[in-house]
């Protein structure tokens, strides 16, 4: 009677897909049941765009610049997206620590469920949360005013470089959470990196206003990579080359996060 | 021969270690030093020994959630290291520590389960609500497991490590914190799971009870090794002959020097009021033990007969008692690493 099961269980990649499906199915659930979390995850990026948006008005005004034919409202948007992608992803490994502190995680692990689906779930949990959140950041910057050149497709390429960057966070939250196992740890890594990221990048500000080593250390942040293929393909500022050039990186960014997590869960065992 | 008694074990351990390092400038635990049993299918196969002695560890390894340094495990035939996907598909596991999903019902929980070990979801349904019935969980099924009681959730723990008709079964200390009348329901429950479903079950456990009763078979653990296997009757009977356990009204010393000279009453240890001895023929030696006492004025409150006990096997085994084992132990490995399992 258990042979039945594990023949239907060998097919490999349609399993991953069903396991993927099947524990995405449980986070979404899970956040749908913490309305809380919901409201908190829609409201904290409006925040962070008015705010911004008022705080900093006066730099758009600042002799060089280049903030395309509309203000500081337009140029914000995409930093804004990036943020709350960046912010609300790098919590991603929490679901583990939960289920690690649950003991749902060891009942997974014995189970055939595969490491990769188990990260490929929280992966696509970050990703629709991503999609809700960077629309939401969009719609209300329409509604406050803001006018994007480039259209339906500019916020396509958003909210995709958006999906890329969050996934490069979760990755990597993923893995901080599995190594540590602390809680206290990941709040302090997650604070550390994103924070000096998102100012290392021109997601509030415009670099040529900043000092030249920052423009040198942003060339190579994930976060600029994000902000600048957004921001471009919102303005219609940029040929479709520079734009194809940063999501590509930022896929590559993905996939080596991805099997660093994946990786992690051997470290997990190692020490089990 | 040896193919053949492969296909009947479904659980082999062979010198097994494992050690763990617990940080900088610390003395590594050593969890396992060399532990081997092997249990036959079909059978239930009880790890017996105090909190610390390894037992967790092995079923972490023989579970593939863990990896031995050395040694190698089998698991219905299936090497562990080798082949863990497969292991993974032919065992349910019921840990220590709760292992359900409280933002989820026990329905989701059931089926998630079961949809993972590759069930159709119309044969996953039907096997949830078999075994919510099973359990009595069946009112509360739509509820969030996080509202349920301490023994509701560990009903369930077991639902959950049942749900895909497992070859083998671990459970991992499964009426740890049970109420009694919780846990005689829990006893119930597995002693038939055993005869129904047909499959090996690893049971661990620190209570003596809990082994003698379900148990066919038992493997009693000490500081990482079995240091006694057998069934429970052999292990009884290893020690040859019934306890003589007598009461004093109040703390004499004579008592013992008065009793060494019972003929038919041996190793005779002697704690407070109370002694005790061994006997091959306890209906001649307890009026023996009275009127020894007797002549010599000593009042005594009781005296009783019994056959040994596991306790008695262990305390044989293990060198020391077993409620004494389990104080010593080094604050319990298995404690120090699941804060929840210590309260």
């Amino acid at each position: 009677m258990t042979t039945t099961h594990a023949t239907s269980a060998g097919t490999r990649p349609l399993t991953v897909l069903v396991h993927t499906a099947l524990l995405t199915g449980r986070l979404q659930r899970t956040l749908w049941r913490m309305p809380t979390f919901l409201v908190i995850g829609l409201v904290q990026p409006v925040i962070w765009l008015l705010l911004f948006g008022q705080l900093f008005r006066a730099v758009a005004d600042l002799p060089g610049f280049a903030s395309g034919s509309g203000g500081f409202l337009e140029f914000l948007t995409p930093g804004v997206v990036m943020m709350t992608a960046m912010f609300a992803s790098a919590w991603a490994g929490t679901a583990y620590l939960q289920d690690i502190d649950r003991g749902v995680l060891d009942r997974l692990l014995a189970s055939p469920a595969g490491r990769g689906a188990m990260v490929c779930a929280t992966l696509v949990h970050q990703a629709v949360q991503t999609v809700v959140q960077s629309l939401a950041v969009v719609g209300i910057a329409l509604l406050a005013g803001a006018r994007f050149p480039g259209g339906v497709a500019g916020v396509g390429v958003t909210v995709l470089a958006a999906v890329l960057l969050a996934l490069v966070f979760s990755a990597l939250s993923d893995a901080v959470a599995l190594l540590t196992r602390q809680q206290a740890t990941l709040i302090a890594i997650s604070q550390f990196t994103t924070l000096p990221l998102m100012f290392l990048s021109s997601a509030v500000m415009d670099l040529r206003l900043a000092p030249g080593w920052v423009g040198a250390v942003a060339a190579y942040n994930p976060v600029e990579w994000a902000v600048v293929a957004a921001r471009q393909a919102m303005l219609a500022q940029a040929g479709r080359s520079a734009v194809q050039g940063h999501l590509a990186l930022l896929a590559a960014a993905v996939l080596v996060m991805g099997f660093l997590a994946t990786r992690a869960f051997r470290a997990y065992r190692k020490s089990a | 021969m040896a193919a053949l008694r492969r296909a009947e074990t479904a659980l082999e351990a062979v010198d097994l270690i494992k050690t763990y390092s617990t940080g900088r400038n610390k003395p590594p635990v050593r969890a396992l030093r060399g532990l081997s049993f092997h249990a036959a299918r079909g059978t239930v196969f009880g790890l017996l020994g105090p909190n610390g002695a390894g037992k967790s560890t092995t079923v972490k390894i023989l579970s593939t959630l863990s990896a031995a340094d050395r040694g190698s495990a089998r698991v219905a035939g299936i090497d562990v290291a080798a082949q863990p996907d497969r292991v993974r598909r032919t065992i349910g596991v019921v840990a220590q520590r709760p292992g359900t999903d409280p933002m989820a019902t026990a329905a989701e929980n059931l089926l998630l389960a079961g949809r993972l070990h590759g069930m159709s979801r119309r044969d996953a349904r039907a096997r949830a609500g078999e075994l919510v019935d099973r359990f009595g969980l069946t009112d509360a099924a739509h509820r969030l497991v996080r509202t349920y009681s301490g023994g509701m959730a560990r009903k369930l723990d077991v639902a959950l490590g049942l749900m895909h008709r497992p070859q083998v079964l671990f459970l991992d200390e499964p009426t740890t914190g049970l109420d009694p009348q919780a846990r005689s329901e829990m006893w119930d429950e597995i002693a038939r799971l055993a005869a129904d479903e047909r499959m090996t079950v690893l049971l661990t456990t620190h209570y003596l009870d809990e082994a003698d009763r379900l148990a066919d078979r038992i493997a009693i653990v000490d500081h990482g090794t079995v240091v006694a296997a057998g069934t429970p009757e052999e292990l009884k009977s290893g020690l040859r002959g019934d306890a003589v356990l007598v009461e004093l009204a109040g703390a004499e010393p004579r008592a013992r020097a008065v009793l060494e000279r019972v003929p038919v009453l041996r190793d005779i240890t002697m704690d407070g009021c109370t002694v005790r001895g061994r006997t091959d023929d306890g209906a001649r030696a307890l009026p023996a033990v009275l009127a020894a006492l007797d002549e010599a004025g000593i009042a005594v409150a009781s005296a009783t007969l019994a056959r040994p006990s596991l306790d008695d096997v262990y305390l044989r085994h293990a060198g020391r008692g077993f409620e004494a084992a389990g104080d010593e132990a080094p604050k319990g490995l298995e404690a120090t690493r699941n804060p929840e399992a210590a309260k």
